[in-house]
């Protein structure tokens, strides 16, 4: 994409669904997401959470940033770059990861695409092509951004997958997790891809920006019977807590942006040891997070389970002797768990299963604000996980 | 009637900002300035009918925040007004914009280098870090490090305790910083000249070297280690003009009972037994007190104003080579109205922010050679700037003031004085590199005052016109400033002080010397101090 | 396949010669690999012209580690020095001036020049000892950084202020305070500047020149006898050296933790050899980038190598000449020392003014001598030898090299030429190594001859790059010991010490 001079005359742009989104959006609560605008709430967003959990939803996800990494040494340089095993992400397939500085601190988490050999796309929050570029000296590959060459939409929620069958792609059923899958659309290419942020069964619809807005025409078309609402950014903030996903900037400060030495955090720090395989042999930070497994982390990332039904925002988190050891991250109550849940980052060693753990939660009613200390669980696993999200062939509700 | 307990000599921003705090602590103050006006180097003076030149200094954002406060400087009318952006001219008749929204921002450097524009958040990471260390040290006297009095030594320690706070990759990076040049310091970051000539300026900017000498590094913090109510790196106006920062803290001095004589050009101090006395005035007063500060750079304070007999030797001498090589000039313009800028076209909002002219690095270097060498810079840096754009207060309607920063600029032309044809000249080469991206602006101009760093030696005082009275460089600063061994604001005669802008922590409108210095003085008074402590940035 | 056990050591130049004697001495099987067909790196004496010899990377000796010729009785093993405490001739237009140290054997200079000087000298010379202290130190380890604090502290009050306050300074700043001839302060700034990207106006050049305060000496048969000498005592101390085999590559083995480690290094000719151990005398960049790969390190790590300062900035002229050389003024007694064109400080800093712009000096500065005059072996009876370092040529010339090299050589002749006019009549053969050339010729990324700048910002605990400025590198069995680890370059000898000190301890200091 080539930048006009006068870009500055539009400080934020239309997404290439914006005709669709703009006049769906009643409420008229837009949020900015970097170089675009996505909607805050189409139409009520408790309703649009329901349509979640219920039906399905369209989110406009062609922000994210998205960049196109090809070249003989892609999985050498994917390897070099990430903490887990991208030799294991086989083509047509999509793996969640993190990356690491060289102290082992989270630069950022995304999901590597493997669209085919040596080709591959990294979904992330934050620009990377600083950190890409320089972490790809000595490798034979190529780096280009592409967020704004490639629009895409969420599509999640139980009935997700029928509407896909609607739409007439063939066998998306079969699609497993994580999978990834061409269908031709009016003339160009349609990916999908099941993978989203709601924990919820659901797929990513990846198409080139000219076809943006009659893939949703035709999605919301064929969607009607199953269901489809469009769904803002709130929803989506309430489903992706539910699923105990961290997002950048909320629950992690990337490392690359922070000022202060201490505010950054390890994959152990963000419960993401999983990600992390020491034993596929070099990549940056894995010095520093070896030497941590050996020291000890000094945070833990854990869910908890609080008590009442007042949402622990920005709580403090105290230990039994009322010492202050975190700070809840994101927090909610989740009409799909019916709990009050939250993330929190905790000091070594406190927050371990079986925990006593206070949060002190300001609430108010009526503007008359009450402070209260809520007794807290920390819980294992995603506050809401319902098999539909892993179900082979994926069911149609 | 004469007799005081503090005389300040000069009414700058920084004698002033003794003074006043000298006089909240209940003592007797009297400042002298030399010329009809206070200020010294924060101005507004109307040069030309209704228009109102900042002259010397022109925007504001090192004013530390807790001095304003303290003094009540919004009380005594002071308002800083933030403007956005600062863009540079390419020859080819674009330009690259440093819009205010950081998205915009990245967007406009992507137009000219996809990966610098990314690059730029590791770049403003890394200087943030500098800041941030080099912040919490402006509020405090350096230690004396060949010292080991208690004091010192728990200054060293604080020192180390902030130091150690970077963590293990940042301190290493901070002595590197420390000794590097803004150009090598920029390639770590940027790999397209454009986009590391929009920044070298910050390294160079009142300094006597180019953007390769070894130690430019730090200049850069100079520019971006002050904050517009918390923004850090933003820049404002004062409303009024820069002589609205001097009224208000002269405001501020004068409700604390001290007194301000202008035309009152100081001719000696007095020394008795040892002892600072009272100062001399030209015109044969006298006047006296047992404390007398010195807001006036040391080679003015202890080579023209003492005896020599007053000192010693070895300080004479340190004196003598103190540097304070100008190396900037200014011109301040009365414009008929708002000049075009075809790279821009009208309405633009880069329009309100600086403005700069030097698109690469070898550009920037090439004024630095024509400076060596004894001479103006035939191609020279502006930092060109209209307040009016900003402040109503500045220029009639529909008229504009414009402020155009100039480096490189001899003290002397080829080791000779400024004729008026030199000035002329200068003007011209100044008016050549505007009219090069705005054709109607030569026709716009109704008048131009032209200062070089003589004018800034003869008429603010700063000798060999160096804007920060004292260069920046290493051996200049923190304990060396302005000489290792008398860092701490007393001077080399007991009761006499220094808090210019020649001591710590420098130069720019950030009243710290001045208000640090009056710390001290209190504390060897042993009276409470009404000078606040730091902010935190944490 | 060789064996696994031993030390490898990339590099035969003086500080892998060193490295491996010391190893071998404490009882190390150790394999030294050198490129070129004779070991010394960039401290050689070669064959430049039929008949002709000389040092053709560095030509003077000043700073050898004195622990290094000590224990490995280098005097015994072949080093002799023709001389020593050579003069500096500052060749000028009104007649040259002889300086020896604080001594002004010849020349006009005033007794407050003469005063100047002797303060220059004697506190260069302090603030020299104070730095040399830390030479044989593993940098930035708590223990050796309290003693760097305490030696600063035990110069006193006075002169650890002035330490403090001078470190940074340029040289023409302070020679401009203090002294008045214009010879006198070009033949001073010279030491700042020599080899440097630096004019006397750049900031540090007083740190710079306190590299050069020891007395210049001219060791007999030219620097390959150092070399030669250190080459002797690593092989008598049970080291093997191997000349024309060129690394190409090192090799790392994954564990099955999948830790990776050095394995040994793979030859140009395709032969492997491994070891448990490589020590490379190559520069940060070879070492990292070339021979091992940015991929096997962190991507921060790789991006400060990269970013490592190392392009040379310093050429090197080679004169056969049929006869003596007359410079004007110069009593052949004289003929031998140290000559110097750097007339005075404006001379130099123009000279140092195209470099920015990737361009040579039109009217170079120089540092002269004529090493056949103390050893006549290095010249066919008769003849003799010139070599002389030319500055300003910086290794990114604008337009390369190839078509920069004749006028740079045509515009060093004529300087040459307005201080000895008849040279060019007298000379026979010429050559003169850019930047690009001592790259080819020594393998050193950049073609700096201190493997990078030697600057504040790349000292101590910060050089080559922190995380790799202990010796051991972040790739466990990798260690460095050349001119790119503490203490730096001139033939000194002290981090191949110091490498095999951290070899033997197994990496931790």
């Amino acid at each position: 994409m080539t930048i006009p001079r006068e870009h500055y005359l539009q400080a934020v742009f239309p997404t290439p669904f914006h005709p669709r989104t703009a006049a769906a959006n009643t409420l008229n609560v837009w949020h900015r997401w970097r170089d675009y605008t996505v909607a805050d709430a189409y139409f009520d967003v408790a309703l649009e959470y329901t349509a979640l959990r219920n039906a399905c939803t369209v989110f406009d996800l062609s922000p994210m940033t998205k960049h196109l990494i090809t070249g003989p040494d892609a999985l050498a340089f994917m390897n070099r770059l990430v903490t887990r095993d991208v030799a294991k992400v086989k083509p047509g397939r999509v793996g969640y990861t993190v990356w690491c500085d060289d102290a082992g601190q989270v630069v950022d988490d995304g999901t590597i695409f493997h669209l085919r050999d040596h080709v591959y796309r990294l979904c992330s929050q934050e620009r990377q092509l600083d950190w890409l570029l320089g972490s790809a000296y000595g490798f034979d590959v190529s780096i280009v951004e592409e967020t704004h060459d490639v629009a895409a939409i969420a599509l999640q929620g139980p009935t997700s997958c029928a509407l896909l069958k609607r739409l007439g792609l063939a066998q998306v059923e079969t699609l497993a997790p994580f999978g990834i899958r061409s269908y031709a659309f009016e003339g160009g290419e349609l990916m999908v891809s099941r993978t989203g942020f709601t924990g919820d069964l659901g797929y990513e619809l990846w198409i080139d920006p000219e076809l943006a807005v009659s893939l949703w025409d035709r999605v919301f078309d064929v969607g009607q019977v199953v269901g489809v609402k469009p769904m803002g950014t709130l929803a989506l903030e309430m489903s992706r807590i539910e699923a105990g996903f961290i997002q950048a900037g909320v629950d992690f400060l990337p490392a690359d942006r922070a000022i202060r030495a201490d505010r950054t955090r390890s994959p152990f720090e963000l419960d993401l040891e999983w990600l992390v395989d020491f034993r596929k042999g070099s990549f940056t930070g894995r010095r520093a997070l070896l030497g941590e497994r050996t020291r000890g982390s000094r945070y833990r990332l854990v869910k908890l389970d609080v008590e009442g039904n007042k949402p622990a925002k920005d709580a403090f988190i105290y230990d039994r002797r009322r010492r202050n050891v975190g700070v809840v991250t994101s927090a909610l109550w989740s009409p799909a768990a019916k709990a009050n849940i939250a993330l929190a980052s905790v000091q070594m060693p406190f927050g371990a299963p079986g925990d006593e753990l206070w949060a002190e939660i300001y609430y108010q009613k009526e503007l008359k604000w009450s402070r209260f200390m809520a007794r807290c669980t920390v819980v294992e696993g995603a506050f809401f996980n319902p098999a539909r999200r892993r179900a082979q062939p994926a069911a149609d509700c | 009637m004469n007799r005081y307990d503090v005389i300040v000599v000069g009414a700058g921003h920084n004698g002033l900002t003794s003074a006043a705090f000298l006089a909240k602590a209940g003592l007797k103050v009297l400042v002298l300035e030399r010329n009809p006006w206070i200020g010294g180097a924060a101005v507004s003076r109307e040069l030309h009918p209704g228009w109102i030149y900042s002259n010397c200094s022109y925007v504001c954002s090192l004013l530390r925040p807790e001095i304003y406060r303290s003094l009540d400087l919004a009380r005594h009318g002071l308002q800083i007004a933030p403007y956005g952006g600062g863009l540079t001219f390419t020859r080819d008749g674009d330009f690259i914009g440093g819009y205010a929204d950081k998205d915009v921002r990245r967007r406009e450097y992507a137009r000219h280098h996809a990966r610098d524009a990314d690059a730029y958040l590791r770049y403003s990471r890394d200087t943030m870090r500098q800041c941030r260390f080099i912040r919490s040290l402006l509020m405090r006297t350096p230690p004396d490090p060949a010292s080991f009095r208690l004091r010192d030594l728990r200054e060293m320690l604080h020192l180390a305790r902030e130091f150690a706070k970077l963590g293990e990759t940042t301190m290493g990076d901070t002595l590197r910083f420390y000794s590097m040049s803004i150009a090598d310091y920029l390639a770590e970051y940027f790999e397209s000249d454009i986009v590391k000539a929009h920044h070298a300026g910050s390294g160079i900017i009142g300094t006597a070297l180019g953007v390769h000498s070894p130690g430019t590094a730090y200049v850069l913090l100079h520019h971006y280690m002050g904050d517009v109510d918390g923004q850090m790196g933003s820049w404002g106006f004062a409303r009024g003009g820069m002589g609205a920062v001097s009224q208000a803290i002269a405001g501020a001095l004068q409700a604390f009972g001290g007194e301000i004589r202008v035309d009152a050009p100081v001719a000696r101090i007095l020394v008795r037994h040892g002892q600072a006395s009272g100062v001399v005035l030209q015109n044969g007063d006298e006047c006296y007190a047992d404390v007398v500060v010195s807001s006036l750079d040391p080679k003015r304070t202890f080579l023209r104003l003492m005896e020599p007999g007053d000192l010693s030797p070895d300080l004479v001498r340190k004196a003598r080579e103190f540097k304070s090589r100008g190396s900037s000039g200014k011109l301040n313009i009365a414009l008929d109205g708002l000049p075009t800028f075809p790279a821009l076209g009208r309405g633009h909002p880069l329009l309100a922010g600086d403005m700069h002219f030097l698109d690469t690095l070898e550009r920037f270097e090439r004024a630095y050679d024509d400076w060596k060498a004894g001479t103006w810079s035939k191609d020279p840096y502006l930092d060109l700037l209209i307040p009016s754009m900003t402040d109503p207060t500045m220029a009639p309607p529909g008229k504009h003031f414009m402020s155009v920063f100039v480096q490189y600029v001899p003290h002397e032309v080829e080791g000779r004085d400024w004729t008026e044809a030199d000035r002329a000249a200068f003007r011209e080469t100044v008016f050549d590199q505007i009219a090069r991206y705005s054709p109607d602006f030569r026709k716009l101009v109704l008048h131009a005052e032209v200062r070089t760093p003589r004018e800034l030696d003869q008429e603010v005082g700063l000798t060999e016109g160096n804007i920060f009275q004292g260069e920046l460089t290493f051996d200049q600063l923190f304990f060396n400033r302005p000489f290792p061994g008398y860092a701490q604001y007393r001077g080399p005669v007991r009761g006499l002080w220094l808090c210019g802008s020649a001591t710590h922590p420098g130069g720019g409108v950030m009243a710290a010397p001045g208000a640090n210095a009056a710390r001290e003085i209190l504390r060897d008074l042993r009276r409470p101090s009404p000078v606040p402590e730091g902010w935190s940035d944490d | 396949m060789t064996d696994a056990g031993r030390v490898v050591i990339v590099g035969g130049g003086h500080n892998g010669l060193v490295c491996a004697a010391w190893l071998a001495r404490a009882g190390r099987k150790v394999l030294v690999l050198e490129a070129a067909d004779q070991v010394g790196g960039a401290a050689v004496t070669r064959e430049f012209s039929p008949g002709f010899r000389v040092s053709s990377g560095a030509h003077l000796l000043h700073a050898l580690d004195p622990v290094v010729e000590r224990t490995l009785k280098l005097a015994s093993h072949g080093l002799a020095l023709a001389r020593t405490g050579l003069n500096t001739v500052a060749l000028g237009e009104g007649g040259p001036l002889v300086l020896n140290g604080a001594q002004v054997l010849a020349g006009e200079v005033s007794a407050t020049d003469r005063l100047a000087l002797a303060q220059h000298v004697s506190r260069q010379r302090r603030y020299a000892a104070l730095l040399a202290r830390q030479h044989g130190r593993i940098p930035s380890t708590p223990w050796n950084l309290a003693k760097f604090a305490l030696d600063i502290r035990r110069l006193g009050r006075a002169d650890m202020r002035e330490l403090l306050r001078v470190g940074t300074m340029p040289l023409y700043d302070l020679l401009e305070d203090r002294f008045e001839n214009a010879q006198l302060k070009g033949a001073l700034a010279l030491d700042g500047v020599l080899g440097a990207k630096l004019g006397p106006r750049s900031g540090q050049t007083f740190f710079t020149s306190l590299q050069r305060a020891g007395a210049y000496s001219m060791p007999r048969g030219g620097m390959g006898t150092v070399t030669g000498a250190l080459a002797i005592a690593a092989r008598a101390a049970g080291a093997e050296i191997r000349v024309s085999s060129p690394v190409a590559s090192f090799r790392v083995a994954t564990r099955e933790d999948g830790g990776e480690h050095i394995s040994g290094v793979v030859l140009e000719s395709g032969e492997e050899v491994a070891a448990a151990v490589v020590v490379s005398n190559a520069d940060p960049k070879t070492t990292f980038l070339r021979l091992l790969g940015a991929r096997h390190l962190d991507a921060e790590f790789a991006r400060r190598v990269q970013h490592f300062r190392a392009q040379g900035c310093a050429a090197k002229l080679h004169l056969a000449l049929d006869g003596l050389p007359e410079f004007r003024g110069v009593p052949p007694a004289q003929l031998g020392e140290r000559l110097i064109i750097a007339p005075d400080l404006g001379y130099i800093e123009a000279a140092f003014n195209p470099a920015k712009y990737r361009e040579f000096s039109p009217a170079p500065v120089l540092e002269i001598t004529v090493p056949s005059l103390h050893d006549p072996g290095l010249a066919p009876p008769g003849k003799q030898v010139l070599s002389a370092i030319v500055q300003y040529a910086p290794y990114d010339l604008a337009g390369g090299w190839d078509a920069g090299r004749p006028h740079l050589l045509a515009a060093t002749l004529d300087v040459l030429a307005r201080y000895a006019p008849g040279l060019r009549g007298r000379i026979l053969d010429a050559e003169l190594l850019t930047p690009v050339d001592l790259e080819r010729e020594f393998r050193i990324t950049g073609g700096h001859w201190h493997h990078g700048e030697l600057a504040l910002d790349q000292f101590m605990m910060l050089r080559p790059v922190p995380g790799a400025a202990q010796y051991a590198t972040p790739l466990p069995g990798l260690y460095l010991c050349g001119a790119g680890s503490h203490p730096g370059g001139g033939v000194m000898g002290s981090a191949g010490r110091n490498a095999a000190r951290v070899v033997l301890a197994g990496g931790r200091v």
